[in-house]
This record gives C-alpha cells, sequence and structure tokens, in this order.
C-alpha cells in the first residue's frame, strides 16, 4: 500500500494521523470498490471472518476504543452488554446523524470512503451476532444515503454482504435509512424510535437500554460512524498494537473538526490526547485572526460547556496533578472532563474576542429550543424559556435577574431529562452565563436598554478578514 | 442480622423517607412510597397504561448500599441495614422499581427542588384559567402547584400559544394550551382500545396533542381520556360547564348499561346526575367503562319518564294512588290461578326485586315465569353482548336454565287464550312480538317500568319504578360477581323503589309483613338462593364478590393481566 497523495490545498498538516481519513481528498480516489479493494480493502473482514466472534470483541476492548458520538463510552463494553443468553436477533446501527452543531466528519467518510464503514460494520456484525444493520443517515445527507446504497451493492456482488458472506456461515444484510429530519434522531433510542417509524421520542434508560431492550426490543449495538470505521483499523493492526496510538485510556485517532474563529478551520484526525487545544489552535489551524485574542473555545460540539481563555484547570491526581491553561489541554476525553467540559463529539469551536457571549449563547439557546423532542418537561419548558431570555437580552430588554433566572433554569433541566438532550441545551447556558458574565450583564443594564449590542455586526463592519 | 433486615424471597427491605418498609421485589418505586403513605406526585404514570417516565414530576432522591468490596462486610446503619449511599441524580420513581436495601426520599431538598422545577416548568405556557376549567377542583396541576408551586411567577416572556377548544370527536375537546403533554391519553387510545388516532405534532414547547385528519376520537371508550387526563385540556362535551365538581355528591354503584356491570361513581347534586365515572375494579372493568355506559344515565332524564301509578279507563289512562294500584293490581291477578297468570320479569331488576318475583310467582302458583334475552353486539373489550345487567342473577334466582326460552310459549299461551293475566316487569315486550294483537287477548295486563312505552299503553294498569340510579339492591354480572347497586337520586314524583311496589303487592296478596330493610330480604333470598348462600347486603362490599364461575374471560382484563406479567404495566 502506498502512501496516499492529497489533493492540492487539501493535504493533512503533518501533526495529523491519517488512518480514518486516510482516502479523504485523496489524490485519485473515488467510492467505488475497486478503489477500495486495491488500497488492500475487506481484507480485515476476511481476517475477522476467520476468528471467533468473541475474539473479534476481545480485540475491540483491548484496543480501548471509545465511542466517537459524544459520550465517549467504551465500544468493547457495550457489546458486552448485550444479554448472555438472549434468544433474539440482534441488530447493529450506525448512527450517521450527524446533527450536533460544530461536527462535520462522518459525512466525510460517508461521501468519500463508503466502503471502510461498511467493512467496519461487517466486522462488528459479526462480532455482536447481528444478521441485519442499518445506517441510519441524517436526512440532510441525500448523496450520502445514494453513495452507500450504491457501495452496499457493489459489496454485495462481491459477497463482502448478504448470505453465506465469503463462502461462510456469516449473513449479514444492511439497510440504509433516511433520517427524519431532526437532532433528537440522532439520540440513540430516539433514532430507534425513529427507525420503527415513530416519532424520534427518546425512550427512559433504565429499563430501554439498547443493548438489551433495542429495535424491536431486541438487544441492539448503536455506534457512531467514526466508532464503526475504527473496528476494521483494530481488526487489521490487533487491539494492543491500536491500543498503542493515542494515549493510555485515550487511545487511537480523532477527527477534530474545528469551526469559528481561526484561520485554516477544518476536519484534523490527530492521535487521542496528542495535541493540546494551543497547538490544534495555533498550529493546525493557523492560529486567530489577526489582532484578536483568544476568548473561548467549545471543545466538543455545541453541548459541551464553554471553555474560557485565561482559566486554570487542575488535572490528574496525586503525583501527576498539574494545573494548566486553555492552549495547554491535551485533547482527549479524560482531560476535557476534567476541565468541566467533554470531548464530546469533536466539533471544536473556537470565539475570539469579537464575539459576544450572548450573541452566541442566544445562537445555541435557538438551535436547541427548536431540536427539544418536547417529550419531557424540563427540557421542552425550559429550552424555549432560555432561549426566550437570552432572545430578549439580545434585543435590548434584558433586565438585570435575568444572569440568575437563565442558571436556574438551566440547573432545572439538567440531570433531569429523559435524554442527554436534557444536559445538551443546559450545559451552554450554564457554563456561557457563569463563566462570562459581564457580557451578559452589559445586555441587563439600564444604559444599554433597548440598543442592539451585537459587535458582530461591528466586526463585519470594520472589514475583518480572514 | 437484624429481624428488619431479614429478605425473603418475594419480598425486599426499602426506606422511604426514613423508614423501613417491605414491598414485593419488582414494585415500581413510586408505589413502594405509597405504602410507606409518601404520595408521590405524577401526571404520566396511571398504573394501566406504560410508563413514559415523560413528565418528571416524580423524580426523588435515590440511594444504594454500595457494593462491599469482596471480603468485607457491609457497613451498617444504626438500625442495622446497609448503609445508604445517596446518588446525585434524581430518578423517576414512576418507571424504576425497588432492589434490597434502596433507599428513597420524597421530601429532600433536591426531590423538591426537582418539583419545584417542574412545576415551574408546566405554569410557565399553561394558560391559567381555572375559574372556567372544568377540571378546577380535580386538577392535579391546580393541586400540585398549591403544594409545590413557587407561588410568584419569573417569567417574563409571552406565552406560547395553542390551539383552544379543538373539537376531536363526538364527545370530547381539546384545549391544547392547558394540555401538560403527559400522553395518558394517546397511550390509552394505543394500549387499551386500539385506536391509534391522538398523537403529537410539532417540536418542543410548541408540541401539541392533536388527532389524526380523517379519524376523530370516536370509539365508544373515548371519555375515559378525559377521566385521565390530569388537568383540564380534554373535557366532556356532556359535562363542560354544567356543574363545579366539588358541589356534587358521589354515589358508588354499578352500570346496568350491560351484563359487564362497571363499577361507576355516579355524580349528583339535588337531585339532579351530572356525570358517570368508571370506578376502579381489576376483576370487572379496571378503571374504564364504554361511553355509552357511562352516558346512559340521559334516560332518567326522558320526557316519557313515568311518575305516577295509572290505571286504565276507557282508552286512555288516569293517575291513581299507590294503594289503589297495588290493591286494584292483587285483585286482578288473583283472579286467576296457576298457570293463567305469566309473568315477565326482567334481568334489569335486582337480585332482591326478582326474589320478590319469586314469591309472587310462588303466591299465584304459576310457573309461567320468565324474563327477556337481550343480546346485542358486545365488544372485545368490556362491553358485552347480553345487554341486561342482572342475567346471572335471573338466572339463579328465578332458577331459569335459559332466560328468554319461556317468552314464545307465554306468547302462544295469550294467544290461545290459556293465560289470561300478565305481569310485564321493566321490559318493554312490544320488541318480542307481544304486540295489540296479542296482548289485547289478555284479561289483564301490569306493567311496570320507568318509561312510557307500548305495553304501558295497553296495561290495565301502570306502576311507576325507579330505575338504577334512583334504588339500590345487588346483582350478579356476567362473570359471576355480586355488585352493590346504590341509590344517588330520587325516583321522580310519585314513582317508587320497586321491591317497595313488589312487597306491597305481595303483601296484599298473601298477607304477609312488609320487609322494611333491604338487608333483611337479602338475607332472606340468600337463605333460599344457593349461590348467595353466606352472604349479607352488607359483607358484599364495594367491589363486590365472587358468587359464580361462569368460565367467561373479560377480553381487556386479559390483555392488561398480560401486560403486568409482561412488566410493562402495574396493573
Ligand atoms: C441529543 C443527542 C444527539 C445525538 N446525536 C448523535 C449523532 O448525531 N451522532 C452520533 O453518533 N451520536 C449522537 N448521539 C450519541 C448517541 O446517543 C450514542 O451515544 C452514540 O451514537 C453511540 O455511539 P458511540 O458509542 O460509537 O459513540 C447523540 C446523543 C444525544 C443525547
Ligand atoms: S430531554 Fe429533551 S430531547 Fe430528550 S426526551 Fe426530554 S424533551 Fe426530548
Ligand atoms: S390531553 Fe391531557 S391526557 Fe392528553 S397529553 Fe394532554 S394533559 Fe395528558
Ligand atoms: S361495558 Fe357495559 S357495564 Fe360497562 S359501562 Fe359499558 S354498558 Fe356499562
Ligand atoms: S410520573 Fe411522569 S415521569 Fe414519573
Amino acid at each position: 500500500m502506498a502512501a496516499p497523495k492529497y489533493i492540492k490545498g487539501k493535504e493533512p498538516h503533518k501533526s495529523e494521523y491519517r488512518m480514518i481519513f486516510r482516502n479523504v481528498d485523496r489524490r485519485g480516489w473515488d467510492t467505488s470498490i475497486k478503489s477500495y479493494i486495491a488500497d488492500g480493502g475487506y481484507k480485515d473482514l476476511k481476517k475477522a471472518l476467520k476468528m471467533k466472534p468473541q475474539e473479534v470483541t476481545d480485540e475491540v476492548k483491548t484496543s480501548g476504543l471509545r465511542g466517537r458520538g459524544g459520550a465517549g463510552f467504551p465500544t468493547g463494553v457495550k457489546w458486552g452488554f448485550i444479554p448472555p443468553n438472549n434468544k433474539k436477533p440482534v441488530y447493529l446501527i450506525c448512527n450517521c446523524d450527524e446533527s450536533e452543531p460544530g461536527t462535520f466528519k462522518d459525512r466525510y467518510i460517508v461521501h468519500q470512503d463508503p466502503h471502510q464503514l461498511i467493512e467496519g460494520m461487517l466486522i462488528s456484525c459479526y462480532a455482536v451476532g447481528a444478521k441485519v444493520a442499518y445506517i441510519y443517515i441524517r436526512e440532510e445527507f441525500p448523496e450520502g444515503a445514494k453513495i452507500l446504497e450504491d457501495a452496499i451493492e457493489e459489496a454485495r456482488k462481491k459477497n463482502f454482504l448478504g448470505k453465506k458472506i465469503l463462502g461462510g456461515k456469516f449473513n449479514c444484510e444492511i439497510y440504509v435509512h433516511r433520517g427524519a429530519g431532526a437532532y433528537i434522531c440522532g439520540e440513540e433510542t430516539g433514532l430507534i424510535e425513529s427507525l420503527e417509524g415513530k416519532r424520534p421520542y427518546p425512550r427512559i434508560k433504565p429499563p430501554y437500554f439498547p443493548a438489551a431492550l433495542g429495535l424491536y426490543m431486541c438487544p441492539t449495538i448503536v455506534n457512531n460512524v467514526e466508532s464503526l470505521c475504527n473496528v476494521k483499523h483494530i481488526i487489521a493492526m490487533g487491539g494492543q498494537k491500536y491500543a498503542k496510538i493515542g494515549t493510555p485510556r485515550n487511545t487511537g485517532t480523532r477527527i477534530l473538526c474545528v469551526s469559528g474563529d481561526v484561520i485554516r478551520p477544518g476536519y484534523f484526525e490527530v492521535e487521542v490526547g496528542k495535541i493540546t487545544m494551543g497547538e490544534l489552535i495555533n498550529d493546525v489551524c493557523g492560529g486567530l485572526r489577526k489582532g484578536r485574542k483568544l476568548k473561548g473555545v467549545i471543545p466538543g460540539g455545541s453541548s459541551a460547556k464553554v471553555l474560557r481563555a485565561g482559566e486554570k484547570y487542575t488535572i490528574g491526581t496525586g503525583e501527576s496533578e498539574r494545573t494548566i491553561g486553555i492552549n495547554e489541554i491535551p485533547m482527549d476525553f479524560d482531560t476535557l472532563a476534567a476541565c468541566g467540559s467533554m470531548a464530546g463529539s469533536g466539533g471544536v469551536i473556537v470565539m475570539d474576542d469579537s464575539r459576544d457571549m450572548t450573541w452566541i449563547l442566544n445562537n445555541i439557546n435557538t438551535f436547541y429550543a427548536h431540536e427539544s423532542c418536547g417529550q419531557c418537561t424540563p427540557c421542552r419548558e425550559g429550552s424555549l424559556w432560555m432561549k426566550k431570555i437570552t432572545d430578549r437580552m439580545v434585543s435590548g430588554s434584558g433586565v438585570p435577574s435575568d444572569l440568575k433566572t437563565l442558571t436556574s433554569v438551566g440547573d432545572n433541566i439538567a440531570g433531569r431529562t429523559i435524554c442527554a438532550f436534557g444536559e445538551a441545551c443546559a450545559w451552554p447556558t450554564q457554563s456561557f452565563v457563569a463563566k462570562f458574565p459581564e457580557d451578559f450583564k452589559k445586555h441587563t443594564s439600564r444604559r444599554n436598554a433597548g440598543k442592539e449590542l451585537n459587535p458582530e455586526s461591528k466586526a463585519a463592519a470594520a472589514g475583518l478578514k480572514r | 442480622m437484624s429481624a428488619a433486615s431479614k429478605q425473603t424471597e418475594d419480598l425486599v427491605n426499602v426506606q422511604v423517607d426514613g423508614h423501613w418498609i417491605q414491598v414485593k421485589r419488582g414494585t415500581r418505586m413510586i408505589e413502594a412510597c405509597k405504602q410507606a403513605s409518601a404520595e408521590v406526585p405524577h401526571y404520566c404514570y396511571h398504573p394501566k397504561l406504560s410508563s413514559p417516565g415523560n413528565c418528571r414530576m416524580c423524580l426523588v432522591e435515590m440511594g444504594m448500599p454500595p457494593r462491599p468490596t469482596p471480603g468485607q462486610e457491609a457497613e451498617l446503619d444504626n438500625d442495622g441495614h446497609a448503609k445508604i449511599s445517596w446518588m446525585p441524580r434524581p430518578v423517576i420513581a414512576c418507571a424504576n422499581t425497588v432492589a434490597e436495601g434502596m433507599g428513597i426520599r420524597t421530601q429532600s431538598t433536591l426531590a423538591k427542588e426537582c418539583r419545584e422545577g417542574v412545576m415551574e416548568f408546566l405554569l410557565i405556557n399553561h394558560p391559567l384559567d381555572c375559574p372556567i376549567c372544568d377540571q378546577a377542583g380535580e386538577c392535579t396541576l391546580q393541586e400540585y402547584s398549591v403544594e409545590h408551586g413557587k407561588g410568584e411567577s419569573r417569567f417574563l416572556e409571552n406565552k406560547v400559544k395553542k390551539p383552544k377548544n379543538v373539537d376531536i370527536g363526538p364527545r370530547i375537546r381539546l384545549d391544547d394550551e392547558r394540555c401538560v403533554l403527559c400522553s395518558r391519553c394517546v397511550r390509552f387510545t394505543q394500549e387499551i382500545v386500539d385506536d391509534d388516532v391522538l398523537g403529537f405534532v410539532d417540536r418542543g414547547s410548541h408540541n401539541v396533542l392533536t388527532i389524526h385528519p380523517d379519524k376523530p376520537l370516536a370509539n365508544n371508550y373515548s371519555l375515559n381520556t378525559v377521566d385521565i387526563c390530569p388537568v383540564g385540556a380534554l373535557t366532556s362535551n356532556d359535562f363542560r360547564f354544567k356543574m363545579r365538581v366539588w358541589f356534587m355528591r358521589e354515589t358508588k354503584s354499578i352500570c346496568n348499561g350491560c351484563a359487564r356491570g362497571c363499577n361507576i361513581l355516579i355524580s349528583s347534586r339535588e337531585n339532579k346526575i351530572y356525570r358517570q365515572t368508571p370506578r376502579e375494579n381489576n376483576e370487572v372493568n379496571s378503571s374504564w367503562m364504554c361511553d355509552s355506559g357511562r352516558l346512559n344515565y340521559h334516560l332518567l332524564e326522558s320526557d316519557a319518564r313515568l311518575t305516577d301509578p295509572m290505571m286504565k279507563k276507557g282508552k286512555s289512562h288516569e293517575t291513581v294512588d299507590w294503594p289503589q294500584a297495588i290493591r286494584r293490581t292483587a285483585e286482578g291477578l288473583l283472579k286467576y290461578k296457576g298457570d293463567e297468570v305469566a309473568i315477565i320479569a326482567s334481568a334489569r331488576m335486582t337480585n332482591e326485586e326478582l326474589y320478590l318475583v319469586r314469591v309472587l310467582a310462588d303466591t299465584l302458583e304459576t310457573k309461567n315465569v320468565d324474563t327477556l334475552k337481550c343480546h346485542g353486539e358486545g365488544d372485545d373489550y368490556l362491553n358485552h353482548k347480553d345487554r341486561r345487567p342482572n342475567t346471572n342473577g335471573a338466572k339463579a334466582i328465578l332458577k331459569l336454565r335459559s332466560p328468554g326460552s319461556r317468552v314464545n310459549s307465554i306468547k302462544k299461551g295469550i294467544e290461545s287464550g290459556s293465560i289470561k293475566a300478565l305481569l310485564v316487569y321493566g321490559e318493554n315486550i312490544e320488541s318480542k312480538g307481544f304486540d295489540d294483537g296479542v296482548l289485547s287477548k289478555l284479561k289483564f295486563l301490569v306493567s311496570s317500568h320507568i318509561l312510557a312505552n307500548p305495553t304501558a299503553k295497553l296495561s290495565d294498569i301502570v306502576l311507576p319504578g325507579a330505575s338504577y340510579a334512583e334504588k339500590r339492591g345487588s346483582m350478579i354480572n356476567a362473570t359471576g360477581r355480586l355488585q352493590l347497586l346504590n341509590k344517588a337520586i330520587e325516583p321522580p314524583g310519585n314513582s317508587r323503589d320497586d321491591w317497595e311496589i313488589l312487597q306491597d303487592l305481595n303483601c296484599a296478596m298473601d298477607g304477609k309483613d312488609f320487609i322494611y330493610e333491604l338487608a333483611d330480604l337479602f338475607s332472606e333470598m340468600a337463605s333460599v338462593v344457593p349461590v348467595l348462600k353466606g352472604f349479607t347486603l352488607s359483607g358484599i362490599g364495594e367491589k363486590g364478590a365472587s358468587v359464580i364461575e361462569t368460565g367467561e374471560t373479560i377480553p381487556l382484563l386479559e390483555r392488561e393481566a398480560q401486560r403486568v406479567n409482561q412488566g410493562l404495566i402495574v396493573g
């Protein structure tokens, strides 16, 4: 396998470790099975089929792979939750709903390297004993759905998929299911409901843990696109070797999607924890725009708690305990959690000092108020309430009590809802108000009553360019 | 191990608000709290429906003893139970089940904050139109907001506007602004009556309950949704704006619409019935009843109600007083002997009344006694094809093997002239072929009913009786359950409770003493009717007692039992 060459202007940064995104923006590459096989594709499926299913799962456990969809839950452990004496069919679902604002990685895999996903899924199906798998793809990716459908047909022709795969006993079908056009369809139990043809109302857990009572009340494994692709590479190199990529407990690579106020936004596949926030922003992404200072970063998709430039974080325990600033945060699951936020979906949103956090929060609140499924009381009513408050604040009608109200509404949502959307919509409000009170107070002072204080329009007027 | 911490097969020890109790394994936390007299406020939870956990009103603090490290004894509390470590996150009490050693706090700061938070969320977009809302007085939103509300609003925004006064079916209206989106109504239509016509549309706070565009909520159980709606979002066209609930008196009784005998509450005020609602009985009707049975009471308000005893004079009838009507009836019947007299009674009558009919038949020495067989459609839920509430009572007391089988021979007897006098009780027999031509052959016809009907029109004497809501007594339903009928209102005008009419008649005929207490009459009956042996009227109880094995099952209850077994509902 020759080292891939990339399209001019789209070459990976030197700090990147291209594994999952090996074929993204690759010169001379297309989505055909021919390209894929010529590059060694489907060899890992063959390899896996020679192993016992449990051995495949064990490799995934050994690899330390953690879910790339948001929660970072160890994939092998999740697979182990299927009840041992299960008699029902098992389903595998690939979560390709990618809707978390700031996240744009799964779509590139689907659009440019569909066979990698299919191979990863087939190996995973084999491991968990699923004969039927679904790719639940975001409604807004019609082209991606078509590419996947074509790829599945190609794979079937080559007998990688269907009955008696590669002459063995393993049967497996993959179906593409177009999503229902809502963010909540990405929440795994909402997704399952949607796949069953219903409104994507998330289910309560317990009792409806998908691994036991999932699709059609059968054991179901839901994994993110990126997670499933990783399975292929784990089988290729073995769990042990995979575990050496990245850092302990935070193994493998991660595709970080950087957006916002940096010179070179985009997607970057890096070893987990081997790169710091500062390196990501300043080296990989070319730093901030001229004359601008870092104000804050949302490190893991819009629902992650914001980090403020200048904050100090204490990470590690005992001997290895140390205090770091925002630029020194290694981009891994555990450190970001220790800093009070999360690695989430890998969407890194960078904000410079031209931004008014009230406007940003208002923008986020608008998204969550619109996307709440409305099933449970705190999220349904609270998400819109928070939006209405920030709406009022940015249009010059804020009152001093708004900060307190915002925070307590957030407090009354987080931890009290059916699904994690509750946290997703409360965390931004809780963290933005706590960390940037001066921005919010500006909108509640009498002096500014009636004024729309939008610095973004000022910045635009000043002609600040990249 | 102390006695308190002893753990049996089916029982687990649970601490509720500091007190240890034992509850059945698998009990939902909310039910365990109830057993410990700690009612947990809730909206979406209903023991007969699945638990979506959507309202979040039942959030409580929960703790478990930490798993002891191997080889180590669990740390014990003063009371001998393993020490509980409390979770920082609240849990819903409605859908989670208890476990050995679990602790539940319903009154902690966290639990209270959760409830206050949820109440505030529910109220910010609520119209707060209690003064004009029918649910006021039995609204859990109103009730809980007093107990768990903040008192003062800090909501400065405009409320969400939603559809009001929406016609969703022939008997129900929907006010979406009052709806708390608990989905009880949706689950009822899906899970209990297989009529999936309700659902939610739109997102977030703009979520609204709506009806399928082409299918109204018109099934015969639709009004149960109004009962289970915790707020005034669903209101009954029949009841809305008629009466404030706190003014009404509730009488526990049973529906007489069919042989099911659904347990009901009759709500009345000043001798007028305003509504009927189901009363839970897990052996009969669960928590439901059909709409036709529920609205049956309007019959009692009919213009055709008979209010005075009447005697035929020429072609019309004239009003007489009771002593005269009874005397003339007794005289009329006594003119004939044995099988010259026939009695067509009704399975609408109570056991006590039927027993008095039996006494009457014995006095007259006639074997020509029967009731009508009135079968209709029935359904796969509760409604029974036997349209009479007390067929099993009639069978047992009048010793009828197959009710209705003698009716034809009675008709033939009348036609041939061998039967000369007929007493018809509680039925309009025209529908069974007893038309003018047949009945005019009789020498003497007495009928008793609550409504003027063709049989009454031909009767020599008409005795106005009382409806099911105007009298007491007992009945035996289709599944052999002995149940109590209670009096909610007085019979209109000079109409009377039937057991008094029949006793008066019996006294006039055989000179026996009047029994003044229904209970005594019941006891007398119980001494001669085998299936009632050992029962007393007061011993029947609010939920009745099984007296006959009929082998019949109740489709709706069968399915509920199945869901209980699957753990989907509490039951
Ligand atoms: C509101 C919400 C939206 C979500 N959206 C997505 C999504 O678009 N894609 C995704 O992979 N996971 C999403 N998740 C996470 C999934 O519920 C689930 O945890 C994930 O698909 C599991 O895959 P993983 O273990 O491979 O990460 C979402 C979660 C929540 C609470
Ligand atoms: S938390 Fe929000 S998105 Fe999740 S179930 Fe509740 S209302 Fe729906
Ligand atoms: S109408 Fe009533 S029962 Fe139905 S969802 Fe709304 S509040 Fe609940
Ligand atoms: S099912 Fe029969 S007894 Fe029950 S409410 Fe309906 S008519 Fe009355
Ligand atoms: S009662 Fe509604 S969540 Fe428990």
